[in-house]
């Protein structure tokens, strides 16, 4: 008889992914377990990394706007809108009130398209299989209009330093009411599946709790903020793009658990409707173009603009040196940032819900990796 | 370069042919570092040049008033530029700003920290933190000139995030932090040699020996 067994040793080191099919994408994770318990874990990360920082400071300021696409590819159209912004701003441009219109509607309705993919992959993480396929019908809508307006689905490339390339086609103001029309209801939908779900409140309520004090110690933002009662949303705390001239709620909840997360996120949905249908009521006739050289040459400086993307503030902080290409350009990612908390949040957590926290994070390894 | 215009002027061409070409594309990296502006230069030229360096007005709010009287010679210049509110402060004063500005100013956020490398310059680096404040709605950047080498002091023990934000900033400029509880890679390979984003280094340049070993390309670049 040895002296010990591996019954004698407690704890246990488990590597999950790279290539695991709940850590959306490249995400790999070592976890240190005590039976079923988690006593600490390592991520690591850079799988996707290509240089997205350095190719920036090899183009010009126009051919760098295709490469943002491919950061958080889930939603394109928020990262293209913040580096437009963020050009714009090193220019001292602003776009036009269409532009700026149209821009609203297309953001939002991929902050939609962004959270139906949270919501289908994080349900079917959880064990709930059908949420997926009703995320994918109706996110499929939404990418169409996408596809009719500028021809792309995903890595769309909607905007342009200035303003917009195309204008919008016959019929655009009308998919968009559709679209709001179709899809509220299905909001509803999904709530009737999974809100008072016991199995979905069982596995979410209280797991991965991370409190307002912890997401700023961590710099977390986004929905997962809001999910511990900090009312801060970008789009109202400094409003872009004529986010000021909507009405719309901060959707916020208290506990800062996997299950708050989930109600503030449907909340937002609700809410991005709610934006689309003002913004498509009123889209200003005019120009779609600001005042932009063909050759975009910024003075000598730099600027921070950030947006709230769907995972939390994207920024982008730009050094020109007054040269057509970038001096420096970086990516301030939510979700590389959100996802230094993950060790936090499933310390002392179970096994079993390391998938479930790491859905609820919502992250995107093209843009954590870059 | 560009200076060397203005005492040649009489005999022009001979010293402009090698020199002048480069001159309105790239000006010279040390542009943040001296908020006057070279008058020299621009009443020679005839085309109306872009200032070469950063137009950047003082900021004189409460805030910087405060920190003035607090850190003196700690902070070299408060600026805003575009509506954007800047400190350059003394490498070693980084730190205990960042942290005066968490406890006694609400800066609770600690958006971001990140590098800028001018190679040109004997502080080579740009070291810049961006720090929010949810109660007042206000964003500044602190920023410090360091030279290659230096090891600023870690933020980890103001603001966890700057775990993460730092070890990038080690992996992509070669920056170490003193005191840093982790310092390591984060998104390139541990062996990797070399920092992809300091200036000599080619956006085509990569590790050719970790390629070649751990992927088994022959790399054609």
């Amino acid at each position: 008889m040895p002296d010990s067994t591996f019954l004698d040793s407690t704890e246990l080191v488990l590597n999950m992914g790279p290539q695991h099919p709940s850590t959306h994408g490249v995400l790999r994770v070592i976890l240190k377990l005590d039976g079923e318990k988690v006593l600490g874990t390592e991520c690591i990360i850079g799988y996707l990394h290509r240089g997205v920082e350095k190719i920036a400071e090899n183009r010009t300021y126009a051919q760098f706007n295709p490469y943002v696409d491919r950061m958080d590819y889930v939603a394109a159209v928020s990262n293209g809108l913040g580096y437009c912004l963020a050009v714009e701003k090193l220019l001292n441009v602003e776009a036009p009130p269409r532009a700026q219109a149209v821009r609203v509607i297309l953001t939002e309705l991929n902050r939609i398209a962004s959270h139906l993919l949270w919501l289908g992959t994080h349900a079917l993480d959880i064990g709930a299989i059908t949420p997926v396929f009703y995320c994918f019908r109706e996110r499929e809508e939404a990418l169409k209009i996408f596809e009719k307006y500028c021809g792309a689905r995903l890595t769309t490339h909607a905007f342009r330093i200035g303003g917009l390339l195309y204008e919008t086609y016959d019929g655009f103001e009308q998919d968009v009411r559709d679209f709001c029309d179709m899809f509220l209801p299905k909001v509803d939908e999904y709530e009737e599946l999974l809100t008072n779900n016991r199995i979905w409140v069982g596995r979410l309520k209280n797991v991965g709790v991370l409190n307002a004090e912890e997401c700023k110690e961590y710099g977390v933002t986004g929905p997962v903020l809001r999910a511990a009662g900090v009312k801060w949303d970008i789009r109202k705390a400094q409003p872009y793009s004529g986010y000021e001239k909507y009405e719309f709620e901060i959707p916020t909840a208290q506990n800062g658990d996997t299950y708050d997360r989930y109600i503030v996120r449907m909340q937002e949905m609700r809410q991005s409707v709610r934006i689309m249908r003002q913004a498509v009521a009123a889209i200003p006739e005019g120009p779609i173009m600001g005042k932009v050289g063909k050759v975009i040459k910024p003075a000598v400086g730099e600027a921070y603009v950030s947006i709230e993307a769907p995972k939390g503030e994207l920024g982008y902080y730009i050094v020109s040196d007054g040269s057509t290409q970038p001096y420096r350009c970086r990516v301030r990612p939510p979700s590389f940032v959100n996802l230094q908390a993950l060790d936090r949040m499933i310390r002392g957590g179970l096994i079993a819900d390391v998938v479930a926290v790491i859905g609820t994070l919502d992250i995107v390894l093209g843009e954590v990796d870059r | 370069m560009a200076d060397e215009q203005k005492p040649g002027g009489s005999q022009a061409p001979p010293p402009e042919g090698g020199a002048a070409p480069k001159a309105p594309a790239k000006p010279p990296p040390d542009a943040a570092a001296k908020a006057a502006p070279k008058p020299a230069a621009a009443a020679h030229a005839a085309p109306p040049k872009p200032p070469a360096t950063m137009a950047a007005t003082p900021w004189d709010g409460d805030l910087a008033r405060e920190l003035k009287e607090r850190f003196g010679d700690g902070i070299a210049q408060t600026s805003t530029y575009l509506g954007q509110n800047f400190i350059v402060a003394k490498p070693d004063a980084a730190i205990p700003v960042l942290e005066y500005l968490k406890l006694e100013a609400d800066f609770d956020y600690l958006v971001d920290i990140t590098a800028v490398d001018w190679p040109k310059r004997p502080e080579r680096f740009d070291l810049v933190y961006i720090v929010y404040s949810f109660s007042r709605n206000e964003r500044v950047r602190i920023k410090t000139y360091i030279a290659d080498g230096f090891q600023p002091e870690t933020a980890v023990g103001v603001h966890l995030t700057a775990n993460w934000l730092e070890r990038e900033v080690f992996d992509m400029f070669g920056i170490e932090f003193a005191g840093h509880p982790d310092m390591r890679r984060i998104l390139l390979p541990e062996e990797w040699q070399g920092y992809p984003l300091r200036k000599e280094n080619s956006i085509l340049l990569q590790d050719q020996r970790w390629v070649q070993e751990n992927l088994g390309i022959e790399s054609g670049q």
